[in-house]
């Protein structure tokens, strides 16, 4: 129990009228990796958008139940101080076009007025883009524009923006999903290296990803948490026939 | 069918050379208003002229100092009121763009932006110069601000709209609170829009002179009392234009021509903003 870092109960979400996630149970240790894989439309997006209070942002939704960070329901806490707490990766990479590579994985400070000194700032620069395995890479171009990178180098220079938060959990919403695959591969690769320091929920399209990468997986469908389970067990046992018609292909 | 190619071709030419054409002597009057202004303006244009006030009739000199500053002074106080107003009132209208408020007020803005200039400066002259007991900078200053507001509004707005969600998603996720994401990320990286809005309604408004006309009138002498009359470029162009005097008419050309710059220079500058801080997203 003291391991677990993120608990949903009853976890219910809505578009208007649209029940998106259904009464969703689930318990997070700290430290796995976690993958959350689905077909389109299955809720898994907007249930990793619940995690961190992102969902209620879009006008007409609503959610329903608990998500226990570190035992405390997230919907009882300040909403800007829970995304301030959990670290947060997009589709896209959208690093800050007006910020340059170092001003973007310190945004997290400067744009919420933190004072932060210039020694304690390059500190934080040179770990947050060492773990997110691109500091050899920027290192000579941190005042150049994000943008100016490539999209898999933005990515990880957003990974490096929620890192520098020092979050204990970072989600990731389909990652690696706009990226090419030499750019997949180097951000999953980050994976392995993140998990020694934190708790990663990530959702995706991709089976393999999700076999190659995470030590649990959670199968949504229509909705609902149909199976969570160690993910070699999943790919290779799965108790529930609609994961297994999932994984062999029969739908996607 | 060999032949009706041809002239399926033909008729493609045509229709080539008759927009080249129209694209080409649209630039016509524009050339020819601004060489005769620039030939008419620019001898009288001298130190002289831009550090003095109007000479009484009959003298020799004057110029029009006076009416530079108080385009200056109008145009800044209009600014500092317009521009704040229109900027947080476009962000709203990016924001919010399906209430009803957003509605209603686009819809003003709009009606707005299509009033005739003189209304505007009719309904300043019986709110701020009949009550107040006097024509006065400040009621030429909010004339011209509302004036501003519609262009400051719909570009900060377009502006805005055009920035991604996923730039806001990014700050949001961040925890960083709503206003700051507003202040921090989206008006920075729409800057160079809105910036040129800004510089682009302030080239609409330094040449108006009907809203000042019944608000600001004018001042033959040097004031910087905004509670009084005021010169401006416009207005002087006016008084100087149809007064009998020749040597008037010169000088009116004069401030014709330093208008126009200041006009031409406005919008060049905007132009060369707007490339030097577009971001790439």
């Amino acid at each position: 129990m003291e391991n677990t870092i993120v608990k949903a109960e009853n976890y219910n979400s809505y578009f208007g009228d649209n029940h998106v996630v259904k009464d969703v149970n689930i318990s997070i240790n700290k430290n796995e990796v976690i993958a959350v894989m689905g077909p389109s439309g299955c809720g898994k997006t907007t249930f990793l958008r619940g995690i961190n209070r992102m969902h209620e942002l879009i006008p007409g939704a609503t959610s329903k139940g608990k998500i226990l960070l570190d035992g405390e329901n997230v919907y009882d806490m300040n909403a800007i101080y829970v995304r301030y707490k959990i670290g947060m990766v997009f589709q896209r990479p959208n690093p800050f076009p007006n910020l340059s590579i170092y001003e973007n994985v310190v945004a997290g400070y400067m744009l919420n007025g933190l004072k932060v000194s210039k020694a304690d700032k390059d500190v934080i620069v040179e770990r947050s883009l060492t773990s997110a395995a691109l500091w050899k890479e920027v290192k000579d171009s941190l005042h150049k524009k994000g943008t100016f990178l490539s999209g898999g180098q933005q990515q990880r220079l957003c990974i490096a923006r929620a890192i520098a938060m020092q979050p204990e959990l970072i989600l990731f919403d389909e990652p690696t999903s706009a990226l090419d695959p030499i750019s997949t591969s180097s951000v999953e690769a980050l994976f392995h290296e993140l998990k020694a320091n934190y708790t990663l929920i990530i959702v995706t399209h991709n089976m393999q990803q999700a076999a190659r990468v995470s030590d649990r997986t959670a199968f949504f469908y229509m909705g609902e948490l149909v199976e969570f389970d160690d993910t070699k067990q999943m790919f290779t046992n799965p108790h529930d026939q609609r994961t297994q018609n999932y994984i062999t292909g029969r739908f996607s | 069918m060999d032949q009706r190619i041809g002239i399926r071709n033909t008729k493609s030419v045509l229709f080539k050379g008759l927009i080249i054409f129209f694209a080409f002597v649209i630039t016509i009057p524009l050339i020819i208003v601004l060489l005769y202004i620039i030939k008419q303006g620019i001898t009288q244009v001298n130190w002289h002229f831009l550090t003095h006030v109007p000479a009484p009739p009959g003298e020799k000199g004057g110029g029009i100092a006076n009416a530079l500053m108080g385009s200056l002074i109008m145009v800044v106080m209009a600014s500092i009121v317009a521009v704040p107003i229109g900027m947080l009132a476009g962000i709203y209208l990016s924001e919010n763009p399906r209430t009803k408020l957003a509605y209603y007020s686009g819809l003003c803005v709009d009606i707005l932006q299509g009033v005739p200039s003189i209304v505007v400066g009719i309904v300043m002259y019986f709110w701020l110069v009949k009550p107040f007991g006097g024509f006065s900078a400040i009621a030429g200053s909010v004339a011209l601000a509302i004036m501003m507001l519609p262009i400051i509004i719909r570009s900060t707005e377009q502006t805005l709209k055009l920035l991604p969600d996923s730039l806001k998603e990014a700050a949001l996720s961040l925890g960083v609170p709503y206003h700051r994401v507003i202040l921090k990320v989206l008006v920075p990286c729409g800057f160079a829009g809105i910036l040129s809005g800004i510089t682009l309604s302030i080239a609409r408004i330094i040449g108006e002179t009907a809203p000042l006309l019944f608000t600001a009138l004018g001042n033959n002498y040097f004031s910087t009392n905004i509670t009084g009359q005021m010169e401006s470029l416009p207005h002087v162009i006016f008084t100087y234009a149809t007064s009998p005097y020749d040597d008037w008419h010169d000088l009116a050309w004069g401030a014709s021509f330093i208008l126009l710059l200041f006009v031409l220079t406005l919008n060049i500058v905007t132009k060369l903003l707007t490339r030097k801080w577009k971001i790439q997203l």
